[in-house]
């Protein structure tokens, strides 16, 4: 399978079982069903582009380094989107999306085929 | 005139040295001494470069055939063979410098590189198997690292009884198994004290008294120390849950401190919308 591959279904997972977790905040289960379609859709995107990285760059270090700014990235472009009773949850968002993205990058790095050989420092 | 014993001791030694004369090589010093022969340091003067001569007590035997057929990074390449004017046999080989390999764990090298040196030898010793040839000496006497690391398997096919006892199969007939039985023994003889459970399985297997019990051949062996070095579960042995768990562990620390991470970030999130 391919790391872009790996990315994405691992993103959707993980990304559907963060929002999933909104479950949690009873004040959040009334919009569960579109936190899980946003969450899983911010998950796909980043796996897919944390993939993309893998297959470029075959170190662990950097992946999980990668996938953490990335996942950091598109939490705060979410948590700035979002209001929740008139703020930004980008606490919320962000620092779970942070370690998500962490975990996809290194699930790339691992699994998958990797692309022509550039590694980067362990 | 009555001589001395100190100058018998040195006339016989004399006497025993190899005349090398109608050779291209001149005498250095000697260097080991086998079941079949012994073993010199030589200069070749035509190629001016240094060798190891090994003049064998007998008339040429397949030895040097045997060896010359094994063209392998880990086996010392045979450079000429000939019979000397007493009519020994002998061949001129690579000279190999470095260390012995019982000499060579007295650096106590860490573990990988134990089993780096063991893959090589193991390789070697593959190689030969598929062309027919048995080590049948297998011991730690006769592997040299190299001063760059280079492994160097020697002494090939001398008679069976000459195999050390402390690395020859009890087997009747000798075969493949009986090497792998040897590789045990070598394996055995690599690891320290402190070496994983797993490991020593690895040993008992290509030890086992009953040739079938062991590894068919070199790669089944090698394969299992590959498991091993992935952190898998080796064949050799049937590992008790928690020893799985602890190899899950080990083998899974990035990921694990990963989800845990989330878990806590999860939960503190939690508790401090609540509090």
């Amino acid at each position: 399978m391919k790391k872009i591959l790996v990315g994405l279904v691992f993103g959707l997972v993980l990304g559907a079982v963060d929002g999933a977790t909104a479950w949690f905040y009873p004040e959040a289960r009334s919009m569960l069903t579109g936190i899980l379609v946003g969450s899983s859709i911010k998950g796909m995107v980043v796996g897919i582009l944390t993939g993309w990285f893998a297959h470029k760059v075959q170190s662990t270090g950097w992946g999980i380094v990668v996938g953490s700014a990335i996942g950091l990235l598109f939490a705060f472009l979410v948590a700035a989107m979002d209001t929740v009773n008139g703020r930004h949850p980008y606490l919320e968002i962000m620092l779970p999306g942070f370690v998500v993205g962490a975990i996809i990058g290194f699930v790339t790095q691992k699994l998958g085929m990797p692309g022509p050989a550039k590694s980067g420092a362990q | 005139m009555d001589l001395s014993d100190s100058v018998l001791d040195h006339l016989r030694h004399v006497a025993a040295l190899p005349d090398l004369s109608g050779t291209r090589y001149e005498l250095e010093s000697e260097i080991g001494r086998g079941g079949m022969g012994v073993v010199y340091a030589a200069r070749d003067r035509q190629l001016d470069r240094r060798v190891a001569l090994k003049v064998l007590d007998c008339a040429l035997a397949g030895e040097a055939q045997l060896i010359a057929r094994l063209e392998h990074p880990a086996i010392v390449p045979i450079y000429e063979t000939g019979t000397l004017p007493d009519d020994r046999a002998f061949y001129a080989m690579k000279l190999v410098t470095g260390a012995r390999l019982d000499h060579y764990l007295q650096g106590s090298p860490p573990l990988a590189e134990r089993l780096r040196v063991f893959r090589r030898v193991s390789e070697a010793l593959a190689f030969a198997h598929t062309r027919g040839a048995l080590h049948r000496d297998l011991k730690p006497q006769n592997v040299m690292v190299g001063q760059f690391g280079e492994v160097y398997v020697m002494d090939w096919g001398v008679d069976a009884v000459a195999g050390t006892p402390a690395f020859r199969a009890p087997d009747a007939q000798l075969d493949q198994r009986s090497d792998i039985y040897a590789l045990g023994a070598l394996l055995q003889f690599l690891l320290p004290a402190s070496a994983p459970l797993a490991l020593r399985a690895v040993v008992a297997k290509a030890m086992s008294k009953d040739p079938n019990a062991r590894y068919p051949d070199a790669p089944e062996l090698l394969a299992d120390i590959g498991r091993f070095e992935q952190g898998l579960a080796v064949e050799a042995w049937s590992e008790p849950l928690w020893h799985r768990l602890r190899r899950f562990g080990s083998r899974n620390a990035v990921l694990l401190w990963l989800l845990a991470a989330y878990t806590i970030v999860k939960l503190l999130l939690f508790f401090l919308r609540h509090s």
